[in-house]
């Protein structure tokens, strides 16, 4: 069984909902990556997002793009995420979903991407830049695995919603804001219903990602969707104290 | 019209979820508007009346004896309001822009010549209007800076990643999605998701089908050959795409060399180290390093500098059909001071990398065969360049 799947039945039969921070892997570096990843676990994150950066991210904000640069002036190559992925499921089975551009899994090479992943324990795939209308791109490589595609819902997605849920797998990943990622203060007066929507039209979990970053915001949401996705908040974090484990994960359970 | 978001493999539409149902309502509007009556009066009449076309076919006299082959003439885009193609495609997309009732216009630009061009039509239909230019660009380019400026629109200055045009294209599409309501996106080249690149094909065909019955008219047969100079590729696509059925017209886009392709430093889509990818929505050719990250392109033109080419550029390369080609920065200083020394004509530096794969070819060839070369746009823009690559301080 995938493992996020094992955990959304847990946090179901625990009432509780699943908290997902995001992540720039190699930032500041590889090993730090995969220390945050254990201190977010021990923060109460139910599944970790880590984000591979890509010269040119369209669908994020300033704070994650900075981390892409930090990560790839670092030297960071795309095959680093996997030996990060190899070492974490040495020690812990918490859920990992990478997010990922498209055009580095192009350039990776697709089987041998998807392959890698599936050998080093990753359990589901977040591609910002890939619709529902390019999914035959990934779809023919990932038939009969257990790797995920976690489907990318939008506020202007509308009519498309029951088309886009349809064989969702793992977690439905809904948009709350227009445009890209990054701290919000305020939401958009259509995201309530609009998840409301989402839920009505399927049965697989539905998380709200982009633009969350407080307590305030995990707790409203959480009366709606099944969990709350956290980037930039955390990023800035990581950046703003140097990386120190210990700030980034008392931020983290803060969030809980 | 039916159009297919793909070219072969090429294009489609990679682009956020938000950007989805955005792109279909534009889809819809662009067929259902622009081939009516309607929209086609319209564009006709800016077309004449504030552009001034038809622009000219011009018989490259001079030159053509100089080199002692084939007839050269060059279609004079550089002659259009505000100096170049770009503001075919501007037109009609502003056009499109108001029947869909959208009272802002964005834009991406590099050296500056879409954004002026842009800026230039938010003034003629009353639409609020930024550009988006990287911070590199916006200290090479201050002259079109300024002008944007006089003309009303706000230059953003983009500081993320390289600050240079692929940069100021993200940023673009980011505030997009963010503001699609009330915005159009105003797009410059024959790149970006479906539909664009073939929208601005649409939009710019206008320079090869003048062009075609123009030759005709003239020589009452249609050219041997066909050149235009490929950055993105959007006054190349408009040139070449009325020839394209014309089988025996063989049609040659000129990428920029830079400083040779062998050094890497270079705008070719279409050079060894290129491969496919994703960029600003679409699948294409582009300048990756072995991780796939996107590089930053190098050409002393600004107009080529961008790290691919158009979808349909792509195709029409791996069918077979257009023959590309690089020229140096070098070569193409050349060809520019030889236009300005033979024809009292400054092109584009732009336009000078086509015009300089024309003359290595014109000599070898008959004195009867008819080469054309797409002047896409006038060279004052690129004087200070110029003086620089001379050593010449002004």
């Amino acid at each position: 069984m995938n493992r996020i799947d094992e955990k959304f039945a847990q946090l179901k039969a625990e009432g509780k909902k699943a908290l997902i921070p995001y992540i720039c892997s190699g930032d500041p570096d590889c090993g730090s990556t995969e220390r945050l990843v254990y201190a977010l676990e021990e923060a109460g994150a139910d599944i970790i997002e880590l984000g591979v950066p890509f010269s040119d991210p369209l669908a994020d904000g300033p704070v994650i793009q900075a981390a892409s640069v930090r990560s790839l002036s670092g030297g960071f190559k795309i095959r680093f995420v996997f030996d990060i992925v190899r070492s974490v499921r040495k020690k812990s089975q918490i859920p990992l979903a990478i997010m990922i551009y498209y055009s580095s899994i192009l350039g990776y090479g697709k089987e041998k991407f998807v392959k890698e992943c599936i050998d080093s324990g990753v359990d589901g795939l977040i591609i910002p830049d890939l619709p529902y209308e390019e999914y035959d791109e990934m779809l023919p490589v990932l038939e009969g695995t257990e790797l995920y595609m976690i489907p990318l819902i939008a506020l202007t997605s509308n009519d498309r919603i029951p088309m886009l849920v349809k064989n969702a797998k793992g977690f439905i990943y809904c948009v709350s804001s227009l445009g890209v990622t990054g701290e919000r203060k305020e939401f958009d007066s259509r995201v309530d219903s609009f998840v409301a929507r989402v839920k009505e039209c399927t049965d697989t979990p539905a998380c709200i990602g982009f633009g969350i970053s407080r307590k305030e915001d995990t707790e409203r949401f959480g009366k709606i969707a099944d969990g709350c996705i956290v980037g930039s908040a955390i990023i800035r974090r990581i950046n703003e104290t140097g990386c120190d484990i210990e700030k980034v994960k008392e931020f983290v359970k803060g969030l809980k | 019209m039916e159009f297919n978001k793909d070219f072969g493999v090429f294009g489609g539409q990679f682009v956020p979820e938000t950007l989805m149902n955005v792109l279909k309502v534009l889809e819809k509007e662009f067929k259902e508007y622009c081939y009516s009556d309607e929209f086609k009066r319209d564009y006709m009449y800016y077309m004449k009346q504030y552009v001034g076309r038809p622009s000219v076919l011009y018989y490259a006299e001079r030159l053509t004896k100089a080199l002692g082959g084939a007839k050269i003439y060059l279609k004079r885009e550089d002659l259009n309001h505000t100096g170049a193609h770009k503001i075919n495609n501007a037109i009609a997309q502003a056009l499109l822009a108001k029947k869909m009732g959208k009272t802002k216009v964005i834009a991406e630009t590099g050296a500056g010549q879409h954004g002026v061009a842009t800026a230039t039509v938010a003034a003629l239909f009353d639409m609020e209007c930024r550009v988006f230019m990287g911070v590199e660009d916006i200290e090479r380019q201050k002259l079109n800076v300024f002008r944007m400026e006089l003309l009303g629109a706000k230059v953003v200055p983009v500081t993320s990643g390289t600050g240079t045009l692929k940069d100021a294209t993200n940023e673009a599409i980011r505030t997009w999605v963010a503001e699609a309501e009330d915005t159009f996106y105003i797009l410059g080249s024959a790149v970006g998701p479906h539909p664009y690149p073939t929208m601005v094909r649409e939009f710019q065909k206008i320079i090869g089908q003048e062009t075609r019955k123009q030759m005709l008219e003239m020589e009452g047969r249609l050219p041997n050959k066909v050149y235009a100079c490929v950055g993105g590729g959007s006054n190349s696509i408009g040139m070449f795409y009325p020839f394209i059925e014309d089988k025996d017209v063989e049609l040659i886009g000129v990428e920029a060399a830079g400083h040779g392709i062998e050094t890497g430093e270079h705008a070719s889509g279409f050079a060894p180290d290129a491969r496919i990818g994703v960029l600003h929505g679409m699948k294409t050719y582009l300048l990756q390093d072995d991780d796939g990250q996107i590089k930053t392109a190098y050409s002393i033109s600004a107009g080529l500098d961008y790290p691919g080419v158009g979808p349909e550029h792509a195709y029409l390369h791996d069918i077979g059909r257009v023959k590309y080609t690089s020229i140096k920065d070098d070569e193409s200083i050349d060809a520019f001071r030889t236009l300005c020394k033979y024809e009292g004509i400054m092109p584009a530096i732009e336009s000078s990398h086509a015009l300089a794969e024309a003359m290595k070819d014109a000599p070898n060839m008959d004195k009867d065969d008819i080469i054309v070369v797409c002047l896409s746009g006038r060279g004052d823009k690129d004087v200070n360049t110029v003086a620089k690559y001379l050593g010449k301080e002004i």
